[in-house]
């Protein structure tokens, strides 16, 4: 029972997208279709659920004054792997994510939970903490993806709903992100306020 | 008139935080005035700056040199990090007056990807040296102006009557769309 508490609490609670509002910018910058987002995400989910169990591995080895620093190199390796990985069997998937996939490094959530719950947790709560978080971000991903990929060009999942030329092609563009995110924050808001 | 085109297209028509999403976190974060937005401007650009440098070399002279590519992340966060650390260290030394003033925003700069993502991407470009300090310094400035020009509208934002799911983020968010679409009138000219 407690151990689903800590897989639901990253996916619905503590949605990093909708509440903690964490990881602002692959949010923004992956979700032009519904496939972008949620391979964005799901590439995020596995370095943070690798990060999460290794940290917690080492966390009493590691002297308490060089922890941030090496908490980036654990991270890092991992972003590296999943880099190499995507280059080598998903190269155009590689090329419409780009620069967002190395800067995984810098995303807040992977370091936030690495220093929030995998230093102070055992390896299998860590590791469920990284599946709950990651799933919520996936989730809250794929969602804005969807939204922006129906709006804009009337597909999800490149499947066609309505024609594509009713869509508003702002939406796929950089400031369709912004407002579409906006309004979704806001009606997660109004649901939890109720 | 290279450069200067370089300047013009990564100010106005690729603006770093509103086409190209990098950066956002203190763009929503640091936003509330316009005094404190100038400032963290200020030091993104001063570190985006020798930043950019640091890692140019460090990509030509070392990775490049001995077919390390692949460190790149790795090494390129870790100079960052440290990089950021050793400047507020000299800072706080030689120039305390510019401490005072870039002080408080310099911790916060480590995790800002706009800083990793233009080190990486003047490789991917495959500028030279000089190219990548002109744009490292000219995407710095966009976002300065970016941040400047959403927190002198979120200034005036505080005083509205917004209703009160959109209040805070959900609003701010749709100011930022408001503001991107501006800037894509810039598309045509460079």
């Amino acid at each position: 029972m407690n151990k689903l508490k800590i897989v639901l609490n990253g996916l619905i609670k503590e949605n990093p997208t909708f509440v903690l509002l964490l990881g602002m910018c692959p949010t923004l910058g992956t979700t032009s279709s519904a496939l972008n987002g949620m391979s964005m995400g799901l590439a995020t989910a596995f370095v943070l659920i690798c990060s999460n169990v290794v940290i917690s591995l080492i966390k009493n080895i590691i002297p308490d004054k060089v922890r941030i620093p090496s908490f980036i190199v654990v991270i890092a390796t991992f972003v590296t792997v999943v880099q190499m990985f995507m280059e080598a069997y998903l190269p155009a998937l590689f090329e419409s994510l780009g620069l967002f996939i190395p800067l995984i490094v810098v995303n807040c959530i992977v370091l936030g939970r690495a220093e929030a719950f995998a230093a102070k947790n055992n390896p299998f709560d860590s590791m469920l903490d990284g599946v709950g978080m990651g799933l919520g971000f996936t989730l809250g991903l794929t969602i804005l993806g969807s939204v922006r990929e129906f709006l804009g060009t009337g597909k999800i999942f490149s499947l066609t709903i309505y024609p594509e030329h009713y869509g508003a092609l702002i939406f796929v563009l950089a400031p369709g992100a912004f407002i579409a995110l906006g309004y979704l924050i806001a009606i997660v808001n109004k649901l939890q306020n109720k | 008139m290279e450069y200067l085109l370089m300047f013009i297209a990564a100010v106005f028509v690729n603006n770093i935080v509103l086409a190209q999403f990098l950066g956002i976190c203190p763009f929503l974060g640091v936003s509330k005035k316009i005094s404190t937005a100038l400032g963290m401007g200020m030091a993104v650009t001063f570190v985006m700056a020798i930043a950019t440098i640091v890692t140019y070399l460090l990509q030509k002279f070392v990775l490049d040199a001995f077919n390390l590519g692949f460190m790149q992340t790795i090494s390129f966060i870790l100079v960052i990090a440290a990089l950021v650390q050793m400047v507020e260290i000299i800072l706080k030394k030689v120039s305390p007056s510019l401490y005072q003033a870039l002080g408080v925003f310099l911790p916060l700069i480590t995790t800002n990807c706009a800083i990793l993502g233009v080190a990486i991407l003047v490789i991917n470009k495959e500028f030279n040296l000089l190219q990548s300090v002109v744009y490292a310094v000219s995407t710095a400035l966009g976002f300065m102006l970016a941040m400047v020009l959403f927190a002198g509208i979120r200034e005036q934002l505080a005083l509205a009557n917004v209703p009160k799911g959109m209040k805070g983020t959900p609003i701010a968010l749709v100011v930022a769309g408001l503001l991107a679409m501006a800037f894509m009138g810039f598309s045509g000219i460079a």
